[in-house]
């Protein structure tokens, strides 16, 4: 029984992780009806920066809060600089430029900063915690903690603010927003920069734990995916409860179903992609339907 | 084979086929051998400088580095070395590729320090099939020193994996007879190599491993892994994995206050990982661990303050490498080995050829490679080809690694034929 | 519809181009070149796939990896020589590629590109996971190839004709298919599905077939890939792959056969060129040449040129100018990689 809350704990922190990136994703869904496959290379880079600052002994939050505005800064740049000329472009080409991007942040990255594993500040204290002969770290509860917040001000963002409620029309009827003289462009802007400030929180939070190298994401965006489409890709919320309850199921389906065990958790991510999207595609929280012909 | 194309294809076809006959007599000609001039000896690599095993780069610039030293100090014999090292990505098929390219087009006399097991067990046929060495290896796998007789023109280098587990394991049944042993092992046959040496080491206490746990290079976080070996009652932890994986083990275990005696492979040893660790996870993350070294540290400044290979290898970096993290164990093993290269083709003298190198790799003793731990001798003979045996076991303490007891020969446990 | 001359002349070239080539180049470029015409096979199935009939899927190398691993392991388990492994992986990788065709029916659009990308990036833990099968992570070595006796030049050659012959077989099999009505119908289910269903074009019947076909060309491609390395392992299939042929189909030219061919030289070279670039981060230099392909070429190479072409050379106005899919005249693209 101990066991098995441990495993729940610890599977709890894992789904963090995918939790914070998957909400980034779901940002970039809802602003575009696209799917960013760089969106982990950018946060990654992002957090790299937030490494660099604190290096010049610049205060951790400070350094946190400057990188948060550089990502915010980057996010709507590449917007209009890269991806906006490919706005109406068949997905296909979309997704290749993400794809392009990818591999260009990871490069610049191992450019500039080399491969060595690199330790990250953490905000946090490092001493254990106990709660029933539970362990867990703070860090562990501060991942969470952050990733509540960040999606409680993204709603209220969207629900409350004038601005983000035009995001949403721009996103969903562009046409009409445009008549109702809502700078459709500038919005989708808007939703790269957010995603980007989401991405840069979440790489900060998920550095301490898998530490700073240019490949760190690439074992947790498909997790992320996973999360996203398991939530329902365009509930923010949902990708949150799907990245925990993901981490969760990942552990105990590693630690107590001997077929899969640890080697084949991307087979089972891969899995809940596949049968999510066949038979519930709008996930546990989303609203619409996908597609289908 | 027939052509599909139709009649009017087809006498083009034969002329073009009658031209490819007379350009390709680009016959191998081996006996004089390629990629050695008056002026010049020719070596070809490859490393990973894209792709998942990207921190292993820095080996080959480490390499480079002092092939450039050497030349500004004489060359080889009067010769110069042209290292020609290229971009595999951490793929077999491309370094095949690559490596023909290198045969063929480059006429390298050797290829030297490719790295990873996949890519030079690639490779490997082409070049004995062609009788090009391949020469010292950046793999711990058994196989280079056992399977000699299959591929003579193969050698390794560097420790053998199942070699540094029997260290442990002897280390565990000497000292902690009562042990409960927990693994943690990277789900691969560098993983599979560490276990075997492990159980080879216990011998009849085997049944002292009471959990294993492997993890793959996808997972972002190996706490689950940790949480079963903490609830399996182990008390003693064996951390078979690469340095990301590594330090996170040590994190992990401290955060859910599992302090079990722990033991780190010597991949992911280097102070720049431990203070990683130590600063993730507090002082009882690292503290106690124990490891082996065959190589110096560069990151212990304090250690080697006035060693005279230290010096050299500072002075190497900061002439040809001045932007490189002198602290990355990488470059270190690339300078250390690249030593050992060019030490055979001095000792090959003024008259190279394959044949000869590779008698002299065989019939090696080299005692003074400036980068290797003191008193460890680099040796082979034609039937034995591991050419680093010997390790000497270290405890953390506090802020560095400290010796513990003499250097360790493992000479005598090492397979030394395939039948 | 037949052969006309205007299509036919610029294949011709292209065969003879083919046959000299080996008699010009390096042997290492030779070498070089099997591997070439291995990936313009496996893109050839992209463009049948994504191109004319829309589903993307960032998934192939997964196909690649099942064809490879069932030839290695027929070849180093059974001693079964490559010409019966190489059809015997193309089936199994039809059976599979209709199985998985069906599941992609189901996924629209980008939904697909995300299922079949996951599956990329968990093919090598399946290859790792049945390792009495496949070896494990340490991979396979096989045999290399030998020339048969009456073949005057060396094996590397003889696998080079081999391999190249069947790039012919398939694009061969492959205009045929996408000639007639099965052609009409993907390009109608890409275009305006809601349309081609009310015209009776059944959607699950064709959809799947072209998945099928796609799976069974990459199927043959991944056997080549294990063949010409004479090793495989995980590593060999890593979903860096299933990314690369994508890209190949794109940057080529999605929507016509020479777009594999191009796609093929250009995902083989592109890296050696982004060394020579920049040694420190060829992969910057790939992903850069990449986005600006798209921003600026996005119909790929075949396509800019074709565009090109049309400028200088108004189209016969016998000619049907709307019918982009149909592999039509771009005679000199072929031997020219670009250079952006």
């Amino acid at each position: 029984m101990h066991d098995l809350a441990q495993q729940i704990v610890s599977g709890l922190a894992t789904g963090s992780i995918f939790a914070s990136m998957a909400l980034a994703l779901v940002l970039i869904y809802r602003a575009m009806g696209i799917i960013n496959f760089a969106q982990g290379e950018l946060a990654m880079f992002t957090t790299y920066i937030a490494w660099q600052l604190t290096q010049t002994g610049m205060p951790m939050l400070a350094a946190f809060g400057l990188t948060i505005v550089i990502a915010f800064i980057g996010g709507v740049a590449l917007e209009r600089i890269v991806v906006r000329p490919v706005e109406r472009a068949p997905q296909l080409t979309v997704v290749i430029v993400t794809l392009g991007l990818f591999t260009v942040f990871n490069g610049l990255a191992g450019w500039f900063w080399g491969y060595v594993v690199k330790s990250f500040p953490t905000p946090f204290p490092t001493s254990p915690l106990q709660i029933g002969g539970i362990a867990f770290s703070a860090q562990d509860v501060g991942v969470i903690v952050v990733s509540l917040i960040t999606l409680g001000l993204i709603s209220l963002f969207f629900q409350k603010t004038k601005i983000g409620l035009a995001m949403r029309a721009a996103a969903l009827y562009p046409e009409q927003s445009r008549v109702l003289g809502i700078h459709v462009g500038w919005m989708l802007a808007l939703g790269w920069g957010l995603a980007s400030v989401v991405g840069a929180i979440s790489g900060i939070m998920i550095a301490p734990v898998v530490f700073l190298d240019p490949n760190m994401m690439q074992s947790v965006i498909v997790y992320a995916f996973a999360a996203a489409v398991l939530g329902g890709i365009e509930s923010p919320i949902g990708a949150v409860v799907g990245g925990l309850v993901l981490g969760v199921v990942l552990n105990l389906l590693g630690t107590y179903v001997e077929a899969i065990g640890n080697e084949l958790r991307l087979a089972a991510a891969l899995a809940i992609i596949v049968v999510v999207l066949m038979v519930k595609p709008s996930g546990l929280f989303g609203r619409t339907t996908v597609q289908r012909v | 084979m027939k052509p599909f194309v139709r009649k009017a294809g087809i006498g083009m076809f034969a002329a073009a086929f009658a031209l490819a006959m007379t350009g390709s007599t680009v016959a191998p000609a081996w006996a004089a051998d390629p990629g050695v001039s008056d002026t010049e000896i020719i070596l070809g690599g490859t490393h990973p400088y894209s792709g998942p095993a990207s921190a292993y780069g820095n080996i080959g610039k480490g390499i480079g580095a002092y092939f450039e030293y050497v030349n500004d100090h004489g060359g080889v014999n009067g010769r110069k070395i042209k290292y020609i090292d290229k971009d595999d990505g951490y793929s077999p098929p491309q370094a095949v590729q690559l490596v023909h390219q290198l045969v063929e087009q480059e006429h390298v006399f050797a290829i030297f320090d490719t790295l990873g097991t996949a890519v030079n067990t690639a490779i490997r046929p082409y070049l004995n099939q062609n009788n090009v060495p391949q020469l010292f290896v950046a793999t711990g796998a058994t196989t280079w020193g056992k399977d000699y007789q299959k591929f003579p023109w193969t050698i390794g280098w560097q420790p053998d994996y199942q070699a540094e587990a029997i260290l442990y394991a002897q280390d565990i049944v000497r000292s902690h007879p009562k042990a409960k042993i927990g693994v943690l092992y990277q789900n691969d046959d560098y993983g599979e190599d560490y276990n075997a040496g492990l159980k080879k080491g216990l011998g009849k206490h085997a049944d002292m491993i009471t959990k294993m746990a492997s993890y793959e290079t996808s997972d972002p976080s190996v706490g689950s892994q940790i949480a079963t070996l903490k609830a399996a009652g182990c008390d003693t932890f064996m951390i078979f994995a690469t340095p990301k994986f590594a330090i996170q083990a040590m994190v992990l275990a401290a955060q859910q206050s599992w302090h079990p005696l722990t033991y780190l492979n010597n991949v992911s040893n280097a102070i720049p990982y431990m203070n990683a660790a130590m600063k993730a996870g507090g002082p009882s993350a690292v503290n106690g661990v124990i490891t082996t070294y065959y190589l110096k540290d560069p990151a212990n400044h304090a250690r080697y303050a006035g060693d005279k290979g230290m010096k050299l290898y500072f002075e190497i970096m900061d002439k040809y490498l001045p932007k490189g993290d002198k602290d990355d164990g990488n470059y270190l093993y690339g300078v250390s080995i690249a030593y050992t290269m060019v030490d055979v083709l001095k000792r090959a003298g003024k008259d190279l050829t394959r044949k000869k190198v590779m008698d002299i790799a065989t019939h090696l003793t080299e005692s003074d490679n400036p980068l290797a731990y003191p008193g460890v001798v680099i040796k082979t003979a034609p039937n034995f080809r591991y050419p680093i045996t010997q390790m000497i076991a270290a405890k953390w303490l506090g802020t560095d690694w400290s010796p513990t007891g003499l250097l360790v020969d493992t000479r005598s446990m090492m397979t030394t034929a395939e039948k | 519809m037949s052969f006309n001359a205007g299509k036919l002349v610029p294949v011709l070239i292209a065969v003879a181009v083919i046959a000299v080539l080996p008699a010009v180049v390096p042997s290492f470029i030779v070498f070089d070149l099997i591997f070439v015409a291995a990936y313009a096979i496996a893109v050839l199935g992209l463009v049948v796939l994504t191109g004319m009939n829309g589903q993307i899927s960032l998934g192939h190398g997964a196909f690649m990896a099942l064809g490879g691993y069932v030839a290695a392991v027929l070849a180093h388990n059974a001693g079964i020589p490559y010409w019966i492994g190489v059809p015997l992986a193309a089936i199994a990788c039809g059976v599979v590629g209709i199985l998985i065709g069906m599941i992609a029916l189901r996924l629209a659009g980008v939904y697909l590109a995300l299922a079949t990308f996951s599956l990329a990036v968990a093919t090598p833990s399946f290859l790792k996971h049945y390792k009495s099968i496949t070896g494990g992570f340490g991979g396979m070595s096989l045999d290399t190839v030998k020339a048969p006796s009456w073949f005057p030049l060396d094996a590397q050659h003889w696998l080079y004709y081999v391999t190249w012959a069947v790039v012919g077989v398939c694009f061969l099999l492959s205009a045929l298919l996408v000639q007639g009505k099965f052609g009409r119908a993907l390009r109608a289910l890409r275009d305006n599905p809601v349309a081609a269903v009310s015209f009776g074009i059944n959607p699950y019947y064709y959809k799947t077939l072209a998945f099928g076909w796609s799976a069974v060309l990459a199927g043959i491609a991944g056997a080549f890939f294990a063949i010409a390395t004479a090793f495989v392992s995980p590593d060999t299939f890593s979903f860096a792959l299933s990314i690369t042929l994508l890209i190949g189909a794109v940057l080529g030219g999605i929507l016509t056969f020479w777009g594999a061919l191009v796609g093929a030289l250009v995902i083989e070279f592109l890296p050696l060129v982004a060394q020579q670039v920049n040694a420190a981060a060829p992969s910057v230099v790939y992903g850069v040449t990449l986005i600006l392909m798209m921003l600026f070429v996005p119909d790929g190479i075949v396509g800019g040129v074709q565009r090109l072409i049309r400028r200088f050379v108004p189209p016969k106005p016998s000619q049907p100018a709307f019918q982009p899919s149909a592999p039509s005249a771009a005679p000199i693209a072929a031997d020219q990689p670009s250079r952006e």
